[in-house]
């Protein structure tokens, strides 16, 4: 009895309690969806168990791993990631118009993935070592750390993990303290460089914008999905049609369900209700690694658990956004919900470092 | 170390941290106030909008066609069924190369030059999405032929349909018409007449005949199938199903053994005839000759027939005896012989002498009779019975035009008879007024005289003076002249009878009447014009031959028919009803480019009554005359 008290210790001492709980809630509410979206298919629910063990054995790793062993993988991660960018950029698969994947001889990895972790890392430890001396020209260092892969990312292209990890680099900016003034002025830049980026843009992508301007435009193309999943949620009403009844969902009209509009499907099953609890259950998620970010004792561990945290985030509305055609049609997953290993293992290895921070002794504070 | 530490941990460090943290969270806050506010507007404010959109998605409806009424004789035999059979169709803007898959096609499926101009004239007229025949009634070889390499033909199936065939073909294409595809301008009135929503899946509608008058009995109601369908366009499931109803099935008063009589009765020769049934107007034979298949129609006829029956020089798609206009000649005679009588310009008593011409007073010009030196004393039953014409020069002229046309249209000419196909045209039976219309001219007295004996500007179709003669074979009564006898309806099965309808009565003295008759009688028994049709009836046998001018004949000329170009030959004339004492069946026929009405329109006349009458084949009737002819050349020798 009691070893077994002390297998359990050992076990769950790295591990927070209550993350994990919320994040198992979520990945729940995901496989019942998914059940119903892939039209009762027990065989993708199974491999999505299966995704969803992997990435909770990532995280439990990770989570066993003290901060300042992780902090030593920043460098070379980042290194690493910007080199397979490169390479991706110069031998990598066209795969659908896009090069994203590159053949590595015993698998194919996509290194944009990679970067979601290594630059939030990178630029918290960037910071954390010039912490000090923080002045302008840190700042400006930073950013180009962080231009540096989301522009080889634009360009293979991939706008959604792009944004996701400009997202990311800009919130370790901003927590580490980029002044106000500055943030005001990016914004003014941005704006005023919409044209250029406009002229840069792919075809496909300028076309997403128009779409998302005026769906109707093409229904039948670029608008469709937007569209059928603004149909799919509005006809759910308040209280939803019901598991496994949504008829934009059961009939195909709803396109990538159990993917990256699989939002949609949950929304026209469960209504309003669903989405107010799932929206709650989200937040209690967040507020979590809030807290979690906001007890960090390291500026290191407070700028990479607030950058995951405002990261995950980030994912939800992006697409929520799109699914509800507010915001144009990226290719962003619903974090813990969507069916697909990659961006859950991602996602737990965010929450492994999290807990992990949160779990392993802070260093005294004075 | 530990100084770092200690550094990093500046309370003022981590409270700008902290404040950061919590402008996150209230964008994090904010955002998803904005995220709600959306779901709110989508779920809530838009729901019955998206609730709409998405059954509008999710179901389809699709039309179930009706099968369309049957068409039969009177008798009960069939003149236009339906069959089944097997089609294969195209959706032209599923193969982008239409002649290279026609030209792969054909390989495993014969198709024929005529089947490929037909459906590209189909394509011309359709939507692209439309489904389209290439080939009609494929056979069990070809269905498996097809089956077994459908995956290299996208966009091309098989489909079970249902086909209208007419078995009699050319004997009843004048009455019955045709249906064929659908196209623009039938669109067009459709929706004006707002029954495009019953059309929906129909491909074919009624274009000329009885198809076409009643196209709303046949066409029948279609029904609905609401089916859920999938993003693809298949169907799940059904929903609910409205049932087609069927077109109702119309029994024709047309009798298919006496039209069979009075075609053979034709032969190869041109013309038209129609038989009413004076006791209430029932058409009972139609007859225009030559006829055509309308079964090349239903599909769609090929350029090769088309060019075939528009070319030709007997204009087989006219329909003689509704659409044909000829001067009725000397069938005209008992018409104005009884306007004589009822308008007090003659007596039964009155008789002239003819000298073979009439001339209008102070005039030098000869109307002449058709017998050269005249037909010596002549009274109106003699004027009949011989048709002289010189007794009806001067009637007319004492009588004057306008009086002719407002006694004789009460026979129906000049005007449409009102049966129950479209298309019939006026004739014309003039008057003064009209000439002054037409041509801005006052009427002259010569123009009547050749009025009176059924030329000049008069013109009759072979239905109108069928109506005319029905008028006075049952004493004056002017029935609707209709093709439709019963409606079945096809739900119950109950037969509806569509009811006589007379259209007013003609008042005539039955004295007149009794005068007029018994001259027609005459006609037909020796002595008269029809002589040698009549001989040996079986029962009374009433007519009055006529002849209808072609070309007209300069003064000082005669008519030699041997000298004429065949087509500007005159045409016979024959006007009949028998028995005489209680009409069961009055007729006109009409023999185009034959002569005189005596010897090929009576004869036609003879056979159809006697099949009507007695039962009798043609055949029978012919050998009859042939036999009595020989007992005249002995009674003569």
């Amino acid at each position: 009895m009691i070893e077994l008290r002390k297998i359990w210790y050992y076990f769950t001492r790295y591990i927070d309690g209550f993350l994990l709980v919320g994040i198992l809630t979520l990945m729940l509410v995901g496989l019942i969806v998914l059940y119903s979206a892939t039209g009762a298919n027990i065989n993708k629910v199974s491999h999505q168990v299966i995704n969803i063990s992997v990435a909770l054995v990532v995280m439990w790793l990770v989570a066993n791993i003290p901060l300042q062993q992780i902090r030593r993988l920043a460098l070379p991660m980042y290194v690493t990631g910007l080199a397979l960018l490169i390479g991706v950029a110069l031998f990598g698969e066209i795969n659908n118009g896009a090069r994203r994947w590159l053949d590595v001889g015993i698998t194919k990895i996509q290194p944009s993935e990679l970067m979601k972790i290594a630059i939030p890392l990178m630029m918290a430890w960037y910071f954390d070592k010039h912490e000090i001396t923080l002045r302008l020209r840190d700042y400006v260092g930073a950013t180009i750390l962080l231009m540096l892969p989301v522009f080889l990312i634009l360009k293979q292209p991939d706008l959604g993990t792009a944004i996701l990890i400009a997202a990311s680099g800009f919130y370790v900016l901003f927590l580490a303290g980029l002044s106000w003034r500055i943030i005001a002025g990016l914004g003014i830049a941005a704006a005023s460089s919409f044209p250029l980026v406009w002229a840069t843009m792919h075809d496909y992508q300028r076309q997403r914008i128009m779409t998302l301007l005026d769906p109707s435009q093409d229904p039948l193309g670029a608008g469709y999905h937007t569209i059928q999943s603004s149909i799919a949620i509005g006809s759910g009403g308040v209280t939803g049609k019901g598991w496994q009844n949504g008829t934009q969902t059961q009939l195909d009209f709803l396109p990538e369900q159990s993917t990256d509009f699989i939002f949609a499907v949950f929304s026209e099953e469960f209504g309003l209700v669903g989405n107010t609890l799932l929206l709650l259950l989200y937040l209690v998620v967040i507020g979590r690694c809030m807290v979690i970010t906001a007890n960090a004792s390291t500026q290191f561990t407070r700028l990479i658990a607030g950058s995951i945290t405002l990261t995950f985030f980030t994912y939800i509305f992006v697409n929520m956004g799109m699914v509800s055609g507010i915001l144009p049609v990226v290719g962003v997953p619903l974090p813990l919900i969507s069916y697909g290993g990659t961006s859950m293992v991602t996602m737990l290895l965010g929450f492994g470092i999290l807990m992990s921070i949160q779990t392993h002794p802070k260093l005294i504070k004075t | 170390m530990k100084h770092k530490v200690e550094l990093r941990n500046h309370p003022i460090e981590l409270h700008k941290f902290h404040l950061r943290l919590a402008v996150s969270a209230g964008f994090v806050l904010l955002f998803f106030i904005v995220l709600y506010a959306r779901f709110y507007y989508l779920q809530v404010s838009q729901q019955e909008h998206y609730h709409t959109l998405a059954e509008a998605n999710r179901i389809s409806i699709l039309p179930l066609v009706p099968n369309r009424g049957l068409i039969y004789d009177r008798n009960g035999k069939a003149l236009a069924q339906n069959y089944s059979a097997y089609t294969l169709e195209i959706v032209p803007s599923k193969v982008p190369d239409i002649d290279a898959t026609l030209d792969e096609l054909a390989t495993i499926i014969e198709i024929t030059p005529n089947d490929r101009q037909r459906f590209k004239k189909l394509m011309k007229e359709s939507k692209r999405f439309k489904s389209l025949p290439i080939r009609n009634r494929l056979t069990d070889v070809e269905i498996a032929s097809f089956a077994t390499n459908r995956y290299r033909f996208p966009g091309i199936e098989i489909k079970a349909r249902v086909f209208r065939q007419y078995p009699e073909k050319e004997m009843v294409s004048h009455v019955v018409g045709y249906i064929s595809r659908i196209n623009d301008q039938d669109l067009e009135q459709l929706e004006l007449n707002g029954e495009l929503n019953n059309y929906r899946g129909s491909h074919h509608i009624g274009k000329i005949g009885i198809e076409q008058s009643y196209e709303k009995q046949l066409h029948g109601i279609t029904g609905f199938e609401e089916v859920e369908t999938d993003a693809a366009g298949r169907s799940i499931r059904v929903l609910s199903r409205t049932p087609p109803v069927s077109g109702n099935n119309l029994i024709l008063s047309l009798d298919l053994g006496l039209q069979e009589a009075a075609e053979k009765a034709f032969g190869d020769r041109r013309g038209a005839l129609v038989a009413l049934d004076p006791n209430n107007g029932e058409v009972l034979a139609f007859v225009s000759k030559p006829g055509y298949d309308n079964n090349l129609f239903i599909g769609g006829i090929d350029q090769e027939n088309w060019n075939l029956l528009n070319n030709s020089i007997d204009r087989p798609l006219n329909n003689r005896a509704l659409r044909g206009v000829y001067p009725p000649g000397s069938t005209f005679k008992p018409f104005m012989a009884l306007a004589a009588l009822e308008l007090g310009k003659r007596t039964a008593e009155y008789s002239m002498s003819d000298p073979g011409y009439f001339s209008l007073p102070g005039v030098d010009r000869r109307y002449r009779d058709w017998k050269p030196g005249g037909h010596g004393r002549v009274n109106l039953h003699k004027s009949l019975v011989v048709s002289c014409d010189t007794y009806y020069y001067s009637l007319a002229n004492d009588l004057g035009i306008d009086n002719i046309h407002s006694f004789i249209s009460q026979f129906g000419l000049g005007r449409k008879t009102g049966i129950d196909i479209e298309g019939e045209v006026s004739g014309l039976l003039p008057s003064s007024a009209w000439k002054m219309k037409q041509y801005k001219q006052k009427w002259y007295a010569g123009d009547t005289i050749s009025v009176a004996i059924g030329q000049g500007y008069n013109l009759a179709t072979p239905l109108q003076l069928a109506f005319a003669t029905m008028v006075i074979a049952n004493n004056g009564k002017a029935y609707l002249p209709r093709l439709i006898k019963q409606i079945q309806n096809s739900q119950t099965g109950d037969i509806e009878d569509i009811p006589a309808k007379l259209l007013y009565s003609v008042n005539l003295k039955p004295q007149n009447l009794e005068i007029v008759k018994s001259a027609l009688v005459d006609v037909t028994r020796p002595g008269g014009t029809a002589a040698k049709a009549g001989i040996n009836t079986a029962y009374t046998f009433a007519g009055k031959t006529g002849t209808s001018q072609v070309i007209g004949i300069k003064q000082g000329e005669r008519y030699n028919e041997k000298s004429i170009n065949e087509r500007h030959r005159d045409h016979a004339m024959f006007i009949a009803y028998a028995p005489a004492e209680n009409p069961k069946i009055a007729l006109a026929v009409l023999v185009e480019n034959t002569g005189t009405g005596g010897s090929t329109a009576a004869p036609i006349a003879r056979q159809v009554f006697d099949y009507f009458l007695l039962g009798q084949l043609p055949e029978a009737t012919i050998a009859q005359f042939t036999e009595s002819v020989e007992d005249h050349a002995h009674e003569h020798l």
